[in-house]
């Protein structure tokens, strides 16, 4: 599975950055959204991919029975998931807000607004 | 002893609250601190007078190798026992001196931080904590030579003071480092027994440098002194604590702390004579040239500096006795001149010595205690001030190396030292009345018990030496690091040093009677004074301004665009070349997919490139909504529960977020040309691609073995859990995560105050304006 | 724009609502042993107060929140920073562990768990945060 999810990868890598060499913001926002999702699962797959063995442990032992999935990069994962949200909000918001005050939706125009 | 510390930095910020409380009096109910610490480190007296180290441990962060131990040996213990005993005066003091400043509880929240901050550095073991507390001083110093942030030459001189000190705290955290390397160990009590290793060890010169760099610059060495007199913008307490007592001494104490590691070598010597005798005459030569009753003193602490860094240097026994009396001397003396100027300014309303005179009517007490004070300042028998001066000369006299050239130096400074004494002492009190700004009258009590009792302070040692032997003999032994054992006497007979001080004594007294001609004469050097050290830090601050005006037009000239493409083109460029030339790339791609799993991965794809190519906003957020969910499913397909859980959840409110905010945003719209999108294509094809190459060799590569082994199998008895990630999370990587809730908070702060920002902002500017919207402008 | 929603839409949020957040509190306090925790928990929570919000508008959800979202930001970086302290009591290094077990119900009282409560506030209260902000700005 692996390959497969590494082309997967550098396909969703490809789309996240022409998306954020646009110049129109919104275009912006959805190249972020790509890119982070696209790191995560880079994260996910690098450690390796395994069926069916979530890392928990079951009642009464005190050990996995058998090998389990790597956990220590799916608690990387699932934080950075959360993350990727606050930064999101807070992106779209910003951009909101320029949009609001300069009034153009091109990043070329945004550039002189703090002169 | 660690809660101490660290409680007064809760104090510090309960400060405010407690000037809600007691009003002016809280610096009163702050002091009780210091005091209580001052009571308790009297009490530790005794053993480490005996010899002992007392050490308080605490493990802080044993994974790193950090903790937070504090040592106490006579060192510290002098050193603390400044800190808190002129600590208790300067709170006190400061309730007088900025009696009714608005900014009373701010001043407070800083100086005790500063205070706990010095504290934690003279008594911090560990290298890491010692820096930690180094750099906070800097900072909370920072913070109060800026007090009066109002007046742009404070803000200069807070700056200068910052850049000059953490500067130099750059040097030596490199220092630091190369010295733990070298002594394989972060902590002092066992690099001090490590000498002989660290002495012979190949990086021993720039070791050396670095760490000299850090406390030069601290301690307002030679050529870094300018700094001190320009950080007399701060508040007078402040002057009297920082700049005479504390801070500056924490340079002092570094290579007094090191020195039984680092000194005796022919570079330590030579270095730290030849700076500090330098830095001795500069100091006091230039406390002459100046009227400003806080520049003199300064001046003359940049002297003091100077000596003990040379006394240092020389390093035989006797000079380390004359480094620990010259030290204390020093402190008592000089706390109290300057709370004597603070007065003086105070009730004056000048700071100018010039303006002032024939105040010994007005101000008696305070007359008292100047002249107490400068006679220990001068050296004068039977002060503490005279004892340190004599043991200076007398080692100097003795020093293996140099000893000619140095004691022409000290002699000189001798001199001029005691004519800065005359007319800090003299000068404002006698001679002929002369009116000041304000009509003057004696101090009120809380600022004349802090020099009362630090003059007197400096007198009784001088007459009892013996009262304060054994904690010099303590000192002495740190430094030395071995014990010393010896005794302080204030008569030694008459000797050389003896006549040395009466010819300095003598010589003194005559440039103060014609100290005006004497002044006349330095000015004519001024044109060379003025290109000294000051103007090359001038000259380098505008250096920097210009070069990266320059390197902001050329590199950052606003458009994303480029800086993506070039800082992707850099990584593609040496990725690559690492790939093919560095590495044996050998790729597996092997495959092993079932027909459900191809279907998800599948759909990925055609999510993200639908994302790409729909022209509707609505249409590219669905199709990112669609490879989320994919990549959830991916997630439970492939054993990650939790993560499947988490990533459904977040696509579930990133389109509510999305429906709230999208819809005000514009529409898309084609901006450019057909080949800037061939050339982003190509940027994006060459980026994917790499990454592809790097999954597929990181893939196939040699698997180091994984350090999660440990979690998976301590989880249950270690962590009393059965979700691995939950345990990761909340137990073995629980400091990853509290930072990562920060993050999460701070974006949340920034929405909301982006947004709220905005809508006061309307409201304001539509009462304000109601018939106009310049808003659009 | 959001005001108040369909009927449908109102209808669910009042039964739904209850359930999501009993729910939230559920894999919350499992999630130390099957899948759950913190940052979940905080999400699940976090989409039923939007989804009140969007049935019933911004007056109504700020009544029954009864604290302003930040607050909850705050209270739940209080209590993240609040469980590294513990172990100093038993004079262990900073952030271990401690684990009490409550006497008569027998529930096991640890650190990790005031950790991952905190967790929950800070998601639950960032989400909100924003999403409330949001919608107080918007013009309509």
């Amino acid at each position: 599975m692996e390959p497969l999810m590494a082309v997967v990868i550098g396909i969703l890598y490809a789309t996240a950055i022409y998306m954020m060499l646009r110049r129109s913001i919104v275009k912006l926002v959805i190249g972020l959204m790509l890119l982070s999702n696209a790191a995560n699962l880079l994260i996910f797959t690098s450690a390796g991919m395994t069926r069916g063995a979530p890392p928990l442990i079951p009642e009464g032992a005190s050990e996995p029975l058998r090998q389990v999935a790597d956990p220590l990069p799916q608690a990387l994962v699932l934080t950075a998931i959360v993350i990727a949200f606050g930064v999101l909000s807070f992106a779209v918001v910003l951009i909101r807000r320029a949009y609001e005050i300069v009034k153009a939706d091109d990043l070329d125009k945004m550039k002189d607004t703090d002169t | 002893m660690q809660l101490a510390v660290l409680g007064g930095f809760v104090l510090a910020a309960f400060a405010p609250l407690l000037h809600r409380w007691f009003g002016e009096r809280a610096g009163l109910v702050m002091a009780i601190l210091p005091a209580g610490l001052a009571l308790w480190l009297f009490g530790q007296l005794p053993s480490v007078v005996a010899g002992d180290t007392l050490v308080f441990e605490y493990a802080w962060m044993p994974g790193l190798d950090i903790t937070l131990t504090f040592l106490l040996d006579g060192l510290s213990l002098l050193f603390a026992l400044l800190i808190s005993v002129i600590g208790v005066f300067v709170l006190v003091y400061a309730g007088g001196y900025l009696k009714g400043h608005q900014d009373l509880a701010r001043f407070h929240v800083v100086l005790v931080a500063f205070m706990m901050s010095m504290l934690g550095l003279v008594l911090a073991d560990n290298l890491v904590a010692m820096f930690v507390f180094w750099e906070l001083t800097s900072i909370t110093s920072y913070l109060l030579i800026g007090f009066n942030h109002n007046d742009p030459e404070a803000r200069k001189s807070a700056l200068q003071g910052l850049f000059v000190t953490v500067g130099g705290g750059m040097a030596l955290m490199a220092g630091l480092v190369m010295l733990a390397n070298a002594g394989n160990s972060w902590s002092l009590q066992e690099l001090i027994t490590r000498g002989d290793a660290l002495r012979q060890h190949e990086l021993y010169l720039p070791m050396l440098l670095c760490l000299l760099g850090g406390a030069f610059t601290k301690s307002a060495q030679f050529p870094f002194h300018f700094w001190l007199p320009n950080a007399m913008a701060a508040p007078t307490p402040v002057s009297a604590y920082l700049h005479s007592a504390t801070m500056v001494k924490a340079g002092i104490y570094l290579m007094a702390r090191l020195h039984p590691a680092l000194g005796g070598t022919e570079s330590w010597t030579l270095i730290l004579s030849l700076f500090g005798a330098l830095t001795m005459v500069t100091g006091a030569f230039l406390a002459l040239r100046h009227t400003g009753i806080k520049q003199v003193l300064a001046y003359s602490t940049v002297m003091a500096l100077g000596t003990l860094t040379m006394l240092l240097g020389i390093g035989t026994q006797e000079a380390l006795i004359a480094f620990a009396t010259f030290l204390l001397a020093h402190s008592l003396y000089k706390g109290a001149l300057f709370m004597v100027a603070g007065i003086l300014d105070h009730e004056t309303g000048t700071k100018d010595i010039a303006a002032m005179g024939g105040l010994r009517k007005a101000m008696p007490i305070t007359m008292v205690c100047a002249v107490v004070a400068a006679l220990s300042l001068g050296g004068i028998i039977p002060m503490l001030g005279f004892i340190g001066k004599e043991l200076m000369l007398e080692s100097v006299l003795h020093a293996e190396r140099l000893n000619g050239l140095l004691l022409m130096m000290s002699l000189a400074a001798a001199i001029m030292t005691m004519a800065a004494a005359a007319i800090v002492a003299l000068r404002p009190f006698f001679g002929s009345w002369k009116d000041t700004p304000r009509s003057p009258h004696e101090g009120p009590v809380s600022m004349l018990a802090g020099p009362a009792t630090l003059a007197t302070l400096s007198l009784l040692f001088g007459l009892l030496p013996s009262w304060v032997s054994p904690l010099v003999m303590a000192t002495a032994s740190s430094v030395e690091g071995s014990a010393v054992d010896s005794y302080l006497a204030l008569w030694h007979g008459v000797n050389l040093p003896l006549i040395l001080s009466l010819i300095s004594l003598a010589v003194g007294l005559l440039i103060y009677r014609h100290w005006e001609r004497w002044r006349d004469w330095q000015g004519r050097l001024d044109p060379i004074l003025n290109r000294g050290p000051e103007a090359c830090y001038f000259l380098l601050m505008n250096l920097i301004v210009v070069v990266s005006e320059w390197q902001t037009r050329m590199l950052q000239n606003g458009y994303i665009r480029n800086y993506l493409v070039m800082t992707l083109l850099v990584l593609v460029g040496l990725t690559s070349h690492a790939l093919v030339y560095r590495h044996d790339l050998v790729l597996d791609v092997s495959l092993d997919v079932r027909a459900h799993e191809a279907l998800v991965a599948g759909l990925m794809v055609a999510g993200a490139v639908t994302a790409c190519i729909m022209r509707s906003r609505l249409a590219s957020v669905a199709a990112v909504g669609t490879m989320g969910f994919c990549i959830a499913l991916t997630f439970v397909l492939f054993s990650a529960p939790d993560l499947g859980i988490t990533q459904m959840l977040v696509e579930t409110l990133t389109v509510i977020l999305l429906i709230l905010v999208l819809f005000r945003l514009p529409r898309f719209a084609t901006l450019s040309t057909p080949l800037e999108r061939v050339r982003d294509v190509v940027v994006a094809l060459a980026t994917g691609g790499l990454i592809t190459v790097l999954i597929l060799a990181v893939i196939s590569g040699e698997q180091l073995p994984s350090i999660s082994d440990y979690m998976v199998a301590n989880s249950v008895p270690e962590g009393h859990g059965h979700n691995i990630v939950n345990v990761i999370l909340v137990d073995f990587r629980a400091l990853d995560t509290l930072g990562e809730i920060f993050v999460l908070a701070l974006a949340a702060i920034g929405v909301y105050a982006m947004l709220r920002f905005h809508a006061d902002e309307y409201d304001a500017a539509k009462q304000r304006l109601p018939h106009e919207e310049y808003l659009d402008g | 724009m959001v005001k108040s929603g369909t009927l449908i839409l109102s209808v669910a949020a009042r039964l739904l609502m209850p359930l999501q957040l009993l729910f939230s509190l559920f894999l919350l306090l499992r999630g130390h042993d099957e899948p759950g925790g913190g940052f979940i928990a905080g999400l699940v929570a976090a989409g039923a107060f939007a989804l009140y919000l969007f049935a019933y508008g911004l007056t109504a959800t700020r009544a029954m929140l009864r604290v302003s979202p930040r607050d909850l930001v705050g209270l739940g970086l209080f209590l993240g920073v609040l469980s590294t302290l513990p172990a100093w009591w038993n004079d262990q290094a900073f952030f271990t562990a401690q684990w009490w077990t409550i006497p008569l119900i027998d529930y096991k009282f640890s650190t990790p768990l005031i950790f991952d409560i905190g967790v929950y506030l800070v998601v639950l209260g960032s989400v909100l945060t924003a999403v409330v902000a949001l919608v107080e700005n918007d013009p309509d």
